[in-house]
Protein backbone atom coordinates (compact mmCIF):
# COMPACT_ATOMS: atom_id res chain seq x y z
CA UNK A 1 0.00 0.00 0.00
CA UNK A 2 2.72 2.50 0.92
CA UNK A 3 4.00 1.87 -2.61
CA UNK A 4 1.25 4.06 -4.07
CA UNK A 5 1.71 6.76 -1.45
CA UNK A 6 5.34 6.87 -2.58
CA UNK A 7 4.38 6.95 -6.24
CA UNK A 8 1.84 9.77 -5.92
CA UNK A 9 4.01 11.81 -3.55
CA UNK A 10 7.15 11.53 -5.65
CA UNK A 11 5.20 12.40 -8.80
CA UNK A 12 4.03 15.67 -7.26
CA UNK A 13 7.40 16.39 -5.63
CA UNK A 14 9.22 16.09 -8.96
CA UNK A 15 6.73 18.05 -11.06
CA UNK A 16 6.25 20.85 -8.49
CA UNK A 17 10.01 20.87 -7.89
CA UNK A 18 10.63 21.48 -11.58
CA UNK A 19 8.07 24.32 -11.42
CA UNK A 20 10.13 25.85 -8.58
CA UNK A 21 13.35 25.30 -10.49
CA UNK A 22 11.96 27.22 -13.46
CA UNK A 23 11.70 30.39 -11.35
CA UNK A 24 15.50 30.58 -11.31
CA UNK A 25 16.91 27.81 -13.50
CA UNK A 26 20.50 28.28 -12.42
CA UNK A 27 22.41 26.18 -9.88
CA UNK A 28 25.48 27.33 -7.97
CA UNK A 29 28.13 25.93 -5.66
CA UNK A 30 28.48 27.37 -2.15
CA UNK A 31 26.51 29.61 0.20
CA UNK A 32 25.30 32.13 -2.37
CA UNK A 33 24.79 32.85 -6.06
CA UNK A 34 27.65 34.49 -8.00
CA UNK A 35 26.00 36.41 -10.79
CA UNK A 36 29.21 37.02 -12.77
CA UNK A 37 28.74 39.76 -15.35
CA UNK A 38 24.96 39.58 -14.89
CA UNK A 39 25.31 40.95 -11.38
CA UNK A 40 23.99 44.23 -10.12
CA UNK A 41 26.56 47.01 -10.43
CA UNK A 42 24.62 49.95 -9.05
CA UNK A 43 25.79 52.43 -6.44
CA UNK A 44 27.59 49.66 -4.58
CA UNK A 45 29.74 48.77 -7.56
CA UNK A 46 32.76 49.04 -5.28
CA UNK A 47 31.64 45.81 -3.67
CA UNK A 48 31.02 44.15 -6.99
CA UNK A 49 33.31 41.45 -8.25
CA UNK A 50 32.49 40.67 -11.85
CA UNK A 51 34.58 37.52 -11.60
CA UNK A 52 32.38 35.98 -8.94
CA UNK A 53 30.74 33.23 -10.90
CA UNK A 54 30.05 29.89 -9.23
CA UNK A 55 27.45 28.67 -11.72
CA UNK A 56 27.26 24.92 -12.31
CA UNK A 57 24.13 24.63 -14.44
CA UNK A 58 22.24 27.32 -16.33
CA UNK A 59 19.21 26.65 -18.54
CA UNK A 60 17.99 29.58 -20.64
CA UNK A 61 16.93 30.81 -24.08
CA UNK A 62 19.36 32.74 -26.26
CA UNK A 63 19.06 34.74 -29.47
CA UNK A 64 21.27 33.30 -32.19
CA UNK A 65 21.59 34.28 -35.86
CA UNK A 66 19.12 31.63 -36.94
CA UNK A 67 16.57 32.56 -34.24
CA UNK A 68 16.06 31.80 -30.56
CA UNK A 69 17.44 28.55 -29.16
CA UNK A 70 17.18 26.74 -25.83
CA UNK A 71 20.58 26.41 -24.18
CA UNK A 72 21.67 24.16 -21.33
CA UNK A 73 25.01 25.25 -19.99
CA UNK A 74 26.91 22.81 -17.77
CA UNK A 75 30.12 24.14 -16.19
CA UNK A 76 30.34 26.70 -18.98
CA UNK A 77 29.83 24.20 -21.82
CA UNK A 78 26.76 25.06 -23.89
CA UNK A 79 24.43 22.46 -25.38
CA UNK A 80 21.57 23.21 -27.74
CA UNK A 81 18.48 21.73 -26.07
CA UNK A 82 15.78 23.50 -28.10
CA UNK A 83 12.47 21.67 -27.85
CA UNK A 84 13.18 20.25 -24.41
CA UNK A 85 15.12 22.59 -22.12
CA UNK A 86 15.24 26.39 -22.25
CA UNK A 87 12.76 26.62 -25.09
CA UNK A 88 9.91 24.27 -25.95
CA UNK A 89 6.41 24.36 -27.35
CA UNK A 90 5.66 24.73 -31.04
CA UNK A 91 7.14 27.09 -33.63
CA UNK A 92 4.11 29.37 -33.51
CA UNK A 93 3.82 29.23 -29.75
CA UNK A 94 7.29 28.89 -28.29
CA UNK A 95 7.51 28.57 -24.51
CA UNK A 96 10.50 30.02 -22.75
CA UNK A 97 10.65 27.84 -19.66
CA UNK A 98 13.66 25.87 -18.47
CA UNK A 99 11.65 22.65 -18.10
CA UNK A 100 8.77 22.24 -20.57
CA UNK A 101 5.07 22.45 -19.76
CA UNK A 102 4.55 18.69 -19.68
CA UNK A 103 7.09 18.31 -16.88
CA UNK A 104 5.76 20.89 -14.42
CA UNK A 105 2.66 21.39 -12.27
CA UNK A 106 0.90 23.64 -13.05
CA UNK A 107 1.98 23.44 -16.70
CA UNK A 108 2.20 27.25 -17.00
CA UNK A 109 4.64 29.22 -14.87
CA UNK A 110 3.23 29.60 -11.32
CA UNK A 111 5.88 29.56 -8.61
CA UNK A 112 3.36 30.22 -5.81
CA UNK A 113 1.33 27.11 -6.61
CA UNK A 114 4.44 25.02 -7.24
CA UNK A 115 5.69 25.83 -3.75
CA UNK A 116 2.31 25.22 -2.12
CA UNK A 117 2.15 21.74 -3.71
CA UNK A 118 5.80 20.97 -2.95
CA UNK A 119 5.48 21.73 0.75
CA UNK A 120 2.13 19.99 1.12
CA UNK A 121 3.59 16.77 -0.28
CA UNK A 122 6.79 17.24 1.72
CA UNK A 123 4.51 16.92 4.75
CA UNK A 124 3.24 13.60 3.33
CA UNK A 125 6.67 12.37 2.30
CA UNK A 126 8.42 12.82 5.63
CA UNK A 127 5.89 10.82 7.73
CA UNK A 128 5.67 8.16 5.00
CA UNK A 129 9.41 7.69 5.10
CA UNK A 130 9.46 7.58 8.91
CA UNK A 131 6.66 5.01 9.01
CA UNK A 132 8.37 2.94 6.33
CA UNK A 133 11.67 3.05 8.24
CA UNK A 134 10.16 2.09 11.59
CA UNK A 135 8.06 -0.69 10.09
CA UNK A 136 10.98 -2.08 8.10
CA UNK A 137 13.24 -2.13 11.12
CA UNK A 138 10.60 -3.79 13.28
CA UNK A 139 9.43 -6.45 10.82
CA UNK A 140 12.91 -7.13 9.47
CA UNK A 141 12.09 -6.09 5.88
CA UNK A 142 14.99 -3.65 6.01
CA UNK A 143 17.66 -6.28 6.83
CA UNK A 144 16.15 -9.23 4.98
CA UNK A 145 15.05 -7.63 1.76
CA UNK A 146 16.60 -4.18 1.34
CA UNK A 147 20.10 -3.92 2.78
CA UNK A 148 22.39 -6.02 0.55
CA UNK A 149 24.46 -8.65 2.33
CA UNK A 150 27.94 -9.93 1.58
CA UNK A 151 26.54 -13.10 0.07
CA UNK A 152 24.36 -10.93 -2.17
CA UNK A 153 27.33 -8.98 -3.41
CA UNK A 154 28.94 -12.22 -4.58
CA UNK A 155 25.91 -12.75 -6.81
CA UNK A 156 26.23 -9.24 -8.22
CA UNK A 157 28.31 -9.97 -11.36
CA UNK A 158 25.97 -12.72 -12.46
CA UNK A 159 22.99 -10.52 -11.79
CA UNK A 160 24.39 -7.70 -13.90
CA UNK A 161 25.12 -10.08 -16.77
CA UNK A 162 21.64 -11.54 -16.76
CA UNK A 163 20.13 -8.04 -16.69
CA UNK A 164 22.29 -7.01 -19.61
CA UNK A 165 21.00 -10.01 -21.54
CA UNK A 166 17.48 -8.82 -20.74
CA UNK A 167 16.82 -11.91 -18.68
CA UNK A 168 14.98 -11.25 -15.46
CA UNK A 169 14.92 -13.86 -12.76
CA UNK A 170 11.49 -14.28 -11.25
CA UNK A 171 12.27 -14.88 -7.66
CA UNK A 172 10.27 -14.03 -4.63
CA UNK A 173 12.98 -12.04 -2.92
CA UNK A 174 14.51 -8.96 -4.49
CA UNK A 175 17.57 -9.59 -6.63
CA UNK A 176 20.87 -7.89 -5.85
CA UNK A 177 20.59 -4.96 -8.24
CA UNK A 178 17.06 -4.36 -7.04
CA UNK A 179 18.22 -4.42 -3.44
CA UNK A 180 21.05 -2.01 -4.15
CA UNK A 181 18.81 0.48 -5.91
CA UNK A 182 16.01 0.30 -3.35
CA UNK A 183 18.57 0.72 -0.57
CA UNK A 184 20.11 3.71 -2.33
CA UNK A 185 16.76 5.42 -2.86
CA UNK A 186 15.18 4.72 0.52
CA UNK A 187 18.19 5.01 2.79
CA UNK A 188 20.28 7.65 0.99
CA UNK A 189 18.32 9.66 -1.57
CA UNK A 190 15.00 10.23 0.24
CA UNK A 191 16.58 11.35 3.54
CA UNK A 192 19.07 13.36 1.48
CA UNK A 193 16.18 15.13 -0.27
CA UNK A 194 14.56 15.88 3.07
CA UNK A 195 17.75 17.27 4.58
CA UNK A 196 18.76 19.35 1.55
CA UNK A 197 15.17 20.60 1.33
CA UNK A 198 15.36 21.72 4.95
CA UNK A 199 18.74 23.38 4.33
CA UNK A 200 17.16 25.61 1.69
CA UNK A 201 14.71 26.95 4.30
CA UNK A 202 16.02 30.07 6.04
CA UNK A 203 13.82 29.31 9.06
CA UNK A 204 15.37 25.87 9.48
CA UNK A 205 18.90 27.23 8.96
CA UNK A 206 18.41 29.50 11.96
CA UNK A 207 17.41 26.53 14.11
CA UNK A 208 19.99 24.11 12.73
CA UNK A 209 22.86 26.11 11.22
CA UNK A 210 24.99 22.94 11.08
CA UNK A 211 22.93 21.86 8.06
CA UNK A 212 24.73 24.59 6.10
CA UNK A 213 28.07 23.02 7.05
CA UNK A 214 26.96 19.48 6.28
CA UNK A 215 25.98 20.38 2.72
CA UNK A 216 28.48 23.18 2.08
CA UNK A 217 26.02 26.05 1.85
CA UNK A 218 22.47 26.77 0.78
CA UNK A 219 23.21 26.87 -2.93
CA UNK A 220 25.16 23.60 -2.82
CA UNK A 221 22.16 22.10 -1.02
CA UNK A 222 19.97 23.29 -3.91
CA UNK A 223 22.38 21.71 -6.39
CA UNK A 224 22.34 18.40 -4.48
CA UNK A 225 18.54 18.57 -4.18
CA UNK A 226 18.39 18.84 -7.96
CA UNK A 227 20.80 15.90 -8.44
CA UNK A 228 18.68 13.83 -6.06
CA UNK A 229 15.65 14.63 -8.22
CA UNK A 230 17.55 13.36 -11.27
CA UNK A 231 18.40 10.12 -9.45
CA UNK A 232 14.74 9.63 -8.49
CA UNK A 233 13.60 10.19 -12.09
CA UNK A 234 16.23 7.73 -13.34
CA UNK A 235 15.13 5.20 -10.75
CA UNK A 236 11.53 5.66 -11.85
CA UNK A 237 12.33 5.04 -15.52
CA UNK A 238 14.38 1.91 -14.78
CA UNK A 239 11.74 0.74 -12.30
CA UNK A 240 9.00 0.92 -14.96
CA UNK A 241 11.18 -0.91 -17.48
CA UNK A 242 11.90 -3.66 -14.96
CA UNK A 243 8.28 -4.03 -13.89
CA UNK A 244 7.23 -4.49 -17.48
CA UNK A 245 10.09 -6.89 -18.13
CA UNK A 246 9.22 -9.01 -15.10
CA UNK A 247 5.59 -9.29 -16.12
CA UNK A 248 3.22 -6.54 -15.12
CA UNK A 249 0.37 -8.73 -13.89
CA UNK A 250 2.41 -10.53 -11.28
CA UNK A 251 4.17 -7.33 -10.15
CA UNK A 252 0.88 -5.52 -9.81
CA UNK A 253 -0.42 -8.33 -7.69
CA UNK A 254 2.58 -8.07 -5.40
CA UNK A 255 2.42 -4.30 -5.19
CA UNK A 256 -1.24 -4.26 -4.33
CA UNK A 257 -1.51 -7.37 -2.19
CA UNK A 258 2.09 -7.74 -1.09
CA UNK A 259 2.28 -11.27 -2.60
CA UNK A 260 4.57 -12.14 -5.45
CA UNK A 261 4.16 -15.47 -7.25
CA UNK A 262 7.55 -16.97 -8.01
CA UNK A 263 8.28 -19.47 -10.75
CA UNK A 264 9.23 -21.92 -8.05
CA UNK A 265 5.86 -23.31 -6.92
CA UNK A 266 7.06 -24.39 -3.48
CA UNK A 267 8.35 -20.93 -2.72
CA UNK A 268 4.98 -19.22 -3.09
CA UNK A 269 4.30 -17.25 0.05
CA UNK A 270 4.50 -13.99 1.95
CA UNK A 271 6.02 -10.97 0.26
CA UNK A 272 6.88 -7.44 1.21
CA UNK B 1 14.85 -22.64 -9.51
CA UNK B 2 14.02 -21.94 -13.11
CA UNK B 3 14.56 -18.68 -14.89
CA UNK B 4 12.38 -17.59 -17.75
CA UNK B 5 13.79 -15.20 -20.31
CA UNK B 6 10.88 -13.06 -21.45
CA UNK B 7 10.21 -12.64 -25.11
CA UNK B 8 12.32 -9.62 -25.90
CA UNK B 9 10.12 -8.43 -28.71
CA UNK B 10 7.11 -8.42 -26.45
CA UNK B 11 9.14 -6.47 -23.88
CA UNK B 12 9.95 -3.71 -26.35
CA UNK B 13 6.33 -3.49 -27.42
CA UNK B 14 5.22 -3.06 -23.84
CA UNK B 15 7.84 -0.40 -23.26
CA UNK B 16 6.51 1.54 -26.22
CA UNK B 17 2.97 1.28 -24.91
CA UNK B 18 4.06 2.50 -21.47
CA UNK B 19 5.94 5.45 -22.98
CA UNK B 20 2.91 6.60 -24.95
CA UNK B 21 0.73 6.29 -21.85
CA UNK B 22 3.09 8.52 -19.93
CA UNK B 23 3.07 11.28 -22.54
CA UNK B 24 -0.73 11.16 -22.68
CA UNK B 25 -0.98 11.99 -19.00
CA UNK B 26 0.73 15.36 -19.29
CA UNK B 27 0.87 17.62 -16.29
CA UNK B 28 -1.71 20.10 -17.55
CA UNK B 29 -4.34 17.65 -16.28
CA UNK B 30 -4.23 19.47 -12.94
CA UNK B 31 -4.20 23.06 -14.20
CA UNK B 32 -7.94 23.54 -13.72
CA UNK B 33 -8.04 22.88 -9.99
CA UNK B 34 -4.70 24.01 -8.61
CA UNK B 35 -4.40 27.67 -9.59
CA UNK B 36 -4.24 30.57 -7.16
CA UNK B 37 -7.67 31.05 -5.55
CA UNK B 38 -8.94 27.54 -6.35
CA UNK B 39 -10.26 25.56 -3.36
CA UNK B 40 -7.64 22.83 -3.84
CA UNK B 41 -4.87 25.43 -3.79
CA UNK B 42 -6.33 26.95 -0.63
CA UNK B 43 -6.55 23.54 1.01
CA UNK B 44 -2.95 22.57 0.21
CA UNK B 45 -1.86 25.98 1.43
CA UNK B 46 -2.96 25.13 4.97
CA UNK B 47 0.21 23.06 5.32
CA UNK B 48 1.96 26.41 5.79
CA UNK B 49 0.59 26.59 9.37
CA UNK B 50 2.18 23.21 10.06
CA UNK B 51 5.47 24.45 8.60
CA UNK B 52 5.38 27.58 10.77
CA UNK B 53 4.61 25.68 13.96
CA UNK B 54 7.24 23.02 13.23
CA UNK B 55 9.90 25.61 12.48
CA UNK B 56 9.05 27.61 15.59
CA UNK B 57 9.24 24.40 17.65
CA UNK B 58 12.77 23.56 16.50
CA UNK B 59 13.90 27.18 16.57
CA UNK B 60 13.50 27.91 20.26
CA UNK B 61 13.15 31.46 21.57
CA UNK B 62 15.80 33.38 19.59
CA UNK B 63 17.16 31.34 16.68
CA UNK B 64 20.01 33.30 15.13
CA UNK B 65 20.49 33.23 11.38
CA UNK B 66 24.13 32.65 10.49
CA UNK B 67 26.20 35.81 10.33
CA UNK B 68 29.07 35.66 7.83
CA UNK B 69 32.56 37.22 7.82
CA UNK B 70 33.16 40.33 5.67
CA UNK B 71 35.06 38.18 3.15
CA UNK B 72 31.75 36.47 2.26
CA UNK B 73 30.50 39.69 0.60
CA UNK B 74 31.45 38.95 -3.00
CA UNK B 75 29.14 41.24 -5.01
CA UNK B 76 26.51 43.95 -4.70
CA UNK B 77 23.16 42.98 -3.20
CA UNK B 78 21.00 41.88 -6.12
CA UNK B 79 17.77 43.94 -6.15
CA UNK B 80 14.45 42.34 -7.05
CA UNK B 81 10.79 43.39 -7.30
CA UNK B 82 10.48 47.18 -7.42
CA UNK B 83 13.87 48.78 -8.01
CA UNK B 84 12.91 52.36 -8.89
CA UNK B 85 9.45 53.32 -7.59
CA UNK B 86 7.61 55.99 -9.57
CA UNK B 87 4.68 56.81 -7.27
CA UNK B 88 4.23 60.56 -6.65
CA UNK B 89 4.73 60.22 -2.92
CA UNK B 90 7.98 58.38 -3.39
CA UNK B 91 9.34 60.81 -5.96
CA UNK B 92 8.52 63.63 -3.53
CA UNK B 93 10.61 62.23 -0.66
CA UNK B 94 13.35 61.16 -3.03
CA UNK B 95 13.85 64.73 -4.29
CA UNK B 96 15.66 66.03 -1.21
CA UNK B 97 17.47 62.76 -0.61
CA UNK B 98 14.88 61.63 1.98
CA UNK B 99 15.53 64.58 4.33
CA UNK B 100 11.76 65.06 4.66
CA UNK B 101 11.06 61.36 5.17
CA UNK B 102 9.12 60.33 8.27
CA UNK B 103 8.43 56.76 9.34
CA UNK B 104 4.92 56.60 10.76
CA UNK B 105 4.20 54.10 13.53
CA UNK B 106 0.46 53.75 14.04
CA UNK B 107 -2.32 51.37 15.04
CA UNK B 108 -2.49 49.54 18.37
CA UNK B 109 0.19 51.63 20.06
CA UNK B 110 0.20 53.80 23.18
CA UNK B 111 2.06 56.61 21.43
CA UNK B 112 2.03 56.95 17.62
CA UNK B 113 5.46 57.92 16.27
CA UNK B 114 6.76 59.91 13.34
CA UNK B 115 10.51 59.36 13.03
CA UNK B 116 12.99 61.00 10.67
CA UNK B 117 15.95 59.10 9.25
CA UNK B 118 18.27 60.99 11.61
CA UNK B 119 16.16 60.00 14.60
CA UNK B 120 16.29 56.36 13.50
CA UNK B 121 20.07 56.59 12.99
CA UNK B 122 20.44 58.09 16.49
CA UNK B 123 18.93 54.97 18.05
CA UNK B 124 21.29 52.08 18.93
CA UNK B 125 22.19 50.30 15.68
CA UNK B 126 22.87 46.73 14.70
CA UNK B 127 25.09 45.62 11.80
CA UNK B 128 24.87 42.08 10.49
CA UNK B 129 26.30 40.22 7.50
CA UNK B 130 23.61 37.78 6.46
CA UNK B 131 22.40 35.72 3.51
CA UNK B 132 19.39 36.94 1.60
CA UNK B 133 17.34 34.02 0.22
CA UNK B 134 14.98 34.88 -2.62
CA UNK B 135 11.81 32.86 -3.15
CA UNK B 136 13.04 32.30 -6.72
CA UNK B 137 15.94 30.25 -5.38
CA UNK B 138 19.05 32.46 -5.40
CA UNK B 139 21.01 33.76 -2.40
CA UNK B 140 23.24 36.80 -1.85
CA UNK B 141 25.32 37.79 1.20
CA UNK B 142 25.47 41.45 2.27
CA UNK B 143 26.01 43.65 5.29
CA UNK B 144 22.95 45.41 6.69
CA UNK B 145 22.83 48.23 9.24
CA UNK B 146 19.75 49.50 11.02
CA UNK B 147 17.77 49.78 14.21
CA UNK B 148 16.13 46.76 15.77
CA UNK B 149 12.39 46.82 15.12
CA UNK B 150 11.80 45.83 18.77
CA UNK B 151 13.31 49.17 19.89
CA UNK B 152 10.89 51.11 17.72
CA UNK B 153 7.99 49.01 18.97
CA UNK B 154 9.05 49.59 22.58
CA UNK B 155 9.28 53.33 22.03
CA UNK B 156 5.73 53.37 20.67
CA UNK B 157 4.50 50.93 23.30
CA UNK B 158 2.27 48.27 21.76
CA UNK B 159 -1.12 47.45 23.20
CA UNK B 160 -1.95 43.95 24.53
CA UNK B 161 -4.34 43.25 21.62
CA UNK B 162 -1.52 43.67 19.06
CA UNK B 163 -0.68 40.56 17.02
CA UNK B 164 0.91 41.66 13.75
CA UNK B 165 3.22 44.32 12.41
CA UNK B 166 2.18 45.54 8.95
CA UNK B 167 4.65 47.34 6.68
CA UNK B 168 3.06 49.86 4.32
CA UNK B 169 5.26 50.73 1.37
CA UNK B 170 5.69 53.51 -1.19
CA UNK B 171 6.10 51.24 -4.19
CA UNK B 172 3.43 49.87 -6.44
CA UNK B 173 4.37 46.61 -8.16
CA UNK B 174 1.89 46.92 -10.99
CA UNK B 175 2.38 50.62 -11.71
CA UNK B 176 -1.35 51.15 -11.99
CA UNK B 177 -1.00 53.45 -8.97
CA UNK B 178 -4.23 52.32 -7.35
CA UNK B 179 -4.13 51.83 -3.60
CA UNK B 180 -4.82 48.13 -3.93
CA UNK B 181 -1.48 47.36 -5.51
CA UNK B 182 0.81 49.21 -3.11
CA UNK B 183 3.30 46.75 -1.66
CA UNK B 184 2.67 45.66 1.90
CA UNK B 185 3.74 42.83 4.18
CA UNK B 186 3.02 41.55 7.68
CA UNK B 187 4.83 39.54 10.35
CA UNK B 188 3.85 38.32 13.78
CA UNK B 189 5.36 39.63 16.99
CA UNK B 190 7.77 36.69 17.30
CA UNK B 191 9.45 37.71 14.04
CA UNK B 192 9.08 41.40 14.84
CA UNK B 193 10.84 41.10 18.20
CA UNK B 194 13.68 38.90 16.92
CA UNK B 195 17.06 40.53 17.66
CA UNK B 196 18.11 40.23 13.97
CA UNK B 197 14.94 41.89 12.69
CA UNK B 198 16.06 45.41 11.86
CA UNK B 199 14.81 48.44 9.98
CA UNK B 200 17.81 48.85 7.71
CA UNK B 201 19.08 52.18 6.38
CA UNK B 202 22.58 50.98 5.44
CA UNK B 203 23.88 48.36 3.01
CA UNK B 204 27.51 47.26 2.66
CA UNK B 205 28.73 50.30 4.57
CA UNK B 206 26.81 52.89 2.54
CA UNK B 207 23.40 54.49 2.67
CA UNK B 208 20.74 52.06 1.48
CA UNK B 209 20.48 52.51 -2.34
CA UNK B 210 17.13 53.11 -4.04
CA UNK B 211 17.24 49.75 -5.80
CA UNK B 212 17.46 47.99 -2.43
CA UNK B 213 14.67 49.92 -0.71
CA UNK B 214 15.82 53.41 0.34
CA UNK B 215 15.30 55.04 2.69
CA UNK B 216 14.19 52.16 4.92
CA UNK B 217 13.55 48.42 4.52
CA UNK B 218 13.12 45.57 6.95
CA UNK B 219 15.38 42.54 7.39
CA UNK B 220 13.75 39.34 8.70
CA UNK B 221 16.54 36.80 8.59
CA UNK B 222 14.40 33.70 9.28
CA UNK B 223 12.28 34.25 6.18
CA UNK B 224 12.49 34.75 2.41
CA UNK B 225 13.06 38.00 0.56
CA UNK B 226 9.46 38.87 -0.26
CA UNK B 227 8.74 39.34 3.47
CA UNK B 228 11.41 42.02 3.75
CA UNK B 229 9.42 45.03 2.56
CA UNK B 230 11.37 47.87 0.93
CA UNK B 231 10.50 51.61 0.72
CA UNK B 232 8.67 51.46 4.07
CA UNK B 233 6.34 54.37 4.61
CA UNK B 234 4.50 53.32 7.75
CA UNK B 235 4.38 50.57 10.33
CA UNK B 236 0.92 49.65 11.51
CA UNK B 237 0.31 47.46 14.54
CA UNK B 238 -2.88 45.42 14.12
CA UNK B 239 -4.76 42.51 15.64
CA UNK B 240 -5.76 41.12 12.21
CA UNK B 241 -4.84 41.72 8.58
CA UNK B 242 -8.04 40.19 7.20
CA UNK B 243 -9.35 43.58 6.05
CA UNK B 244 -6.13 44.81 4.43
CA UNK B 245 -6.02 44.56 0.59
CA UNK B 246 -6.67 40.91 -0.37
CA UNK B 247 -6.72 39.82 3.28
CA UNK B 248 -3.81 37.38 3.10
CA UNK B 249 -1.26 39.54 4.87
CA UNK B 250 0.93 40.68 1.99
CA UNK B 251 1.24 41.65 -1.64
CA UNK B 252 2.58 38.23 -2.70
CA UNK B 253 0.39 36.38 -0.21
CA UNK B 254 -2.61 37.87 -2.03
CA UNK B 255 -1.14 36.25 -5.15
CA UNK B 256 -0.88 32.72 -3.76
CA UNK B 257 2.38 32.75 -1.80
CA UNK B 258 2.63 31.43 1.76
CA UNK B 259 2.26 33.90 4.63
CA UNK B 260 4.97 32.24 6.71
CA UNK B 261 7.99 32.48 4.43
CA UNK B 262 10.46 30.43 6.45
CA UNK B 263 10.83 27.71 3.81
C1 LIG C 1 11.95 13.49 -2.58
C2 LIG C 1 11.31 14.21 -3.39
C3 LIG C 1 11.68 15.62 -3.78
C4 LIG C 1 11.98 16.03 -5.03
C5 LIG C 1 12.03 15.16 -6.29
C6 LIG C 1 12.24 17.45 -4.97
C7 LIG C 1 12.57 18.23 -6.07
C8 LIG C 1 12.82 19.59 -6.02
C9 LIG C 1 13.28 20.40 -7.13
C10 LIG C 1 13.57 19.87 -8.53
C11 LIG C 1 13.38 21.69 -6.69
C12 LIG C 1 13.82 22.90 -7.49
C13 LIG C 1 15.13 23.44 -6.96
C14 LIG C 1 16.25 22.47 -7.18
O1 LIG C 1 16.39 22.02 -8.32
O2 LIG C 1 16.92 22.11 -6.22
C15 LIG C 1 12.99 21.71 -5.32
C16 LIG C 1 12.97 22.83 -4.52
C17 LIG C 1 12.73 22.83 -3.17
N1 LIG C 1 12.48 21.72 -2.39
FE1 LIG C 1 12.28 19.82 -3.03
N2 LIG C 1 12.10 17.88 -3.68
C18 LIG C 1 11.79 16.79 -2.90
C19 LIG C 1 11.59 16.79 -1.54
C20 LIG C 1 11.64 17.91 -0.73
C21 LIG C 1 11.40 17.91 0.70
C22 LIG C 1 11.05 16.68 1.53
C23 LIG C 1 11.53 19.19 1.13
C24 LIG C 1 11.40 19.77 2.51
C25 LIG C 1 11.83 19.20 3.57
C26 LIG C 1 11.85 20.01 -0.03
C27 LIG C 1 12.07 21.38 0.01
C28 LIG C 1 12.34 22.16 -1.09
C29 LIG C 1 12.54 23.59 -1.02
C30 LIG C 1 12.51 24.46 0.23
C31 LIG C 1 12.76 24.01 -2.34
C32 LIG C 1 12.92 25.45 -2.81
C33 LIG C 1 14.34 25.81 -3.05
C34 LIG C 1 14.45 27.03 -3.86
O3 LIG C 1 14.21 28.12 -3.34
O4 LIG C 1 14.77 26.91 -5.04
N3 LIG C 1 11.92 19.20 -1.14
N4 LIG C 1 12.65 20.42 -4.92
Amino acid sequence: MTHWVWAVTLFFMVTSGLQIFNAHPILYLGQQSGFGDKQYLGPQAGHGNKQFNNTILDIHAERHEGGIVGVTSILGHDFDTTGLLGMSGSKDQPIYQAFPEWATIPSYFDLATGRVIHFFFAWILVPTWCVWLCASVINGHLWHDIVPKLSDLRLLPGDIISHLRLEFPRKRSYNVLQKLSYAAILILVIPGMILTGLTMSPGVDSAWPWLLDVFGGRQTARLLHFCGMLVIVLFFVVHIVMVIAAGPINEMRSMITGWYRGDDPEAAGGGA
Amino acid sequence: MSKIAPDRRRLLGQLGAAASLLTLGGCDAFDGVLGVGDPVHNFLRKANVLTREAQRAIQGPAPMAREYPASAIREGQRPNGSTDPQTDDYLAIQKDDFAGYRLQVTGLVDKPLSLSLNELRAMPSRTQITRHDCVEGWSCIAQWTGVQLSRVLDRAGIKPAARYVVFRCYDSMDDTLSDQTLYYESIDLISARHPQTILAYGLNGQALPIANGAPLRVRIEQQLGYKMAKYIRAIEIVDSFAKIAGGNGGYWEDRGYDWYAGS
